[in-house]
């Protein structure tokens, strides 16, 4: 029984200012992607930029209706964000690409959990507030004293570790991450990666992970769906499909990112 | 090598640093005058007695700094009807600040509400008040402040909602850019996926990123409304005759332009300086808060 499922997601814009457009003309991002993600499982998504895998990603957690098509958690459908029961809101949370402009530039860190623990009060600790809240961001690990900080006063690592925090909050079941360390430097990529792998054991943690990076899903996934031009073109366990891929497509990612890290290592001896 | 790129570079900076200090001080002075009007208009009142209606005919058109009949002396003169002009110029100040103040906080908080509504959930809403935004946009600001004003029996009330048909839409207009370019950050979806409440994403993630540019375009409005309140009360529309305004006081002045310029000038001079200010403040403001400051 898997947590999540997505059935034969389809879901297109209108084109701006579409007033006197025929539907026809609306673009489709996403074109008949099918997922499931079991409990405790990470699966990872890749694709080229502008692939769909950003929007399969707003649809899961409601922030993109889709055209047709169904989200289903534990089997039951989900509608958009804003008509989801408690408990379904809780379920599925997102961390987004860019660290620092998923957090209030206004708002302390305190302000950002505690905003999480009011919305869903059912999620938040009992007892001690301040107490919480410390060992939540020891669990990401933050110090203590990141807690009476602003967004902009924080690293774009610790942003994505308060962003994760925020998320781990309510509790959530299962955990979106939109390109969550493609805008880190590598360093902090693998400290993140570290901790997302590390939170799915101790929390039971589902992760859908979406990536351009076929090198950082290759760490951390535990199966791997390939999507192009809006639909999945091969599906399967992360050594499957990057040990002997089937599809033309998959092949030539590989041999880019092969490439690319070859190129890499050249300069590194270069010098 | 060290010592000498530091030689060469302390005299600029110095200069520099000088300069910067007297460019600090001149943009001070915006302060200080609206200082030296909000304790004029505040405290005189309480120091200089002076009632509107009662008329001294033996102290007519004294020139500045003569003595009067009851034994004072009239710094700034008096008027067709031997009535103190400073002490006009001061009650002045003080109804000036209280419309002002009054009309740009009731015209702020309708605007903002409208601008953060509509910028934030679009949709049809939006539509409706854009369009209307735009057709309000299309009458020129006073005349629609005189046809309110002219239609009903003067007062304070009046006067205050007359003014505030059109600095609103200033307000709706920017607080809708901020909001329009807000809802689409991270942060607010972020918010929306955790399963906040609307109102508490208007309230908390998007009204204090508003809060720059309101108050930028507050204290531009504020003398614009201070000067169309001298007007109204000038043409005879505006507040009642037991109240004191620049705007009548100028133009009790108006038949004796020639013989006694003081009537009219002094209170014209204390208007043009009050709004001067404002606007050099205001603009200081806009720079600093102003669009673009998002972040």
């Amino acid at each position: 029984m898997s947590l999540l499922e997505v059935n034969d997601l389809r879901v297109s814009f209108a084109r701006r200012n579409a007033w006197f457009r025929s539907r026809s003309a609306d673009f489709v991002a996403v074109d008949g992607v099918s997922l499931a993600v079991a409990p405790d499982e990470i699966v990872g998504l890749v694709g080229e930029s502008g692939s769909g895998k950003t929007t399969v990603a707003r649809a899961i957690v409601g922030l993109v209706r889709p055209g047709s098509g169904a989200v289903l958690l534990d089997g039951v459908p989900l509608g958009p964000v804003g008509r989801r029961t408690t408990a379904q809101q809780r379920a599925a949370q997102m961390v987004f690409q860019d660290p620092r402009s998923s957090l209030s530039p206004r708002m302390t860190v305190t302000a950002i959990i505690n905003e999480a623990w009011r919305t869903h009060p059912e999620s938040a600790p009992p007892g001690d507030r301040t107490a919480a809240l410390h060992r939540l961001l020891d669990d990401v690990g933050l110090d203590a004293s990141v807690a009476r900080h602003r967004a902009d006063e924080l690293s774009g690592g610790q942003c994505q570790r308060v962003s994760i925090a925020r998320a781990l909050a309510v509790r959530p079941r299962l955990l979106v991450c939109d390109e969550a360390v493609s805008a880190l430097d590598v360093s902090v990529q693998a400290q993140i990666l570290r901790l997302l792998v590390d939170l799915r054991e101790r929390h039971h943690l589902a992760m859908l992970f979406i990536s351009h990076d076929l090198g950082v899903v290759h760490q951390i996934a535990d199966r791997i769906a390939v999507m192009r031009r809006g639909v999945v073109v091969e599906e399967g366990r992360t050594t499957d499909v990057l040990g002997a891929p089937r599809h033309e497509y998959t092949r030539s990612l590989l041999d880019a990112a092969l490439e690319l890290s070859t190129t890499d290592a050249q300069d590194r001896s270069g010098n | 090598m060290t010592a000498a790129v530091d030689v060469q570079r302390e005299t600029p900076i110095g200069a520099r640093r000088g300069r910067a200090a007297v460019g600090r001080w001149i943009s001070r002075i915006p302060y200080a005058v609206l200082a030296v009007y909000a304790v004029v208009g505040g405290v005189g009142p309480l120091i200089i007695d002076y009632n509107p209606v009662r008329v001294s005919l033996d102290d007519r058109l004294l020139s500045p700094g003569a003595h009067v009949v009851s034994g004072g002396i009239a710094w700034f003169g008096t008027d067709g009807l031997g009535r103190d002009v400073l002490a006009q110029v001061v009650y002045g100040a003080r109804t000036s600040v209280i419309i002002g103040v009054s009309t740009v906080v009731v015209s702020c908080l309708i605007g903002v509400t409208v601008g953060i509504v509509a910028g934030y959930f679009r949709g049809w809403l939006d539509t409706v008040l854009a369009r209307g935004i735009d057709i309000l946009l299309a009458f020129p600001a006073i005349l629609l402040t005189i046809v309110i004003a002219g239609a009903f029996e003067r007062s304070v009330l009046v006067v205050v909602a007359a003014l505030s048909a059109t600095p609103w839409i200033s307000f709706a207009r920017v607080t809708r850019g901020v909001a329009l370019s807000v809802r689409e950050r991270p942060w607010i979806d972020a918010a929306r996926v955790l399963g906040v409440r609307p109102t508490s994403i208007l309230l908390r993630h998007i009204l204090p990123l508003t809060v720059g540019p309101v108050v930028a375009l507050a204290t531009l409005e504020f003398a614009l409304v201070v000067l169309a309140e001298a007007g109204l009360s000038f043409l005879g529309i505006g507040l009642p005759n037991s109240a004191v305004s620049w705007g009548q006081t100028i133009a009790n002045g108006k038949q004796y332009l020639e013989t006694a310029w003081w009537i009219s000038a002094l209170p014209g001079i204390a208007l043009s300086l009050l709004i001067i200010n404002i606007g050099i403040l205001g603009d200081q403001l806009t720079a600093r808060y102003g669009r673009g400051h998002l972040r």
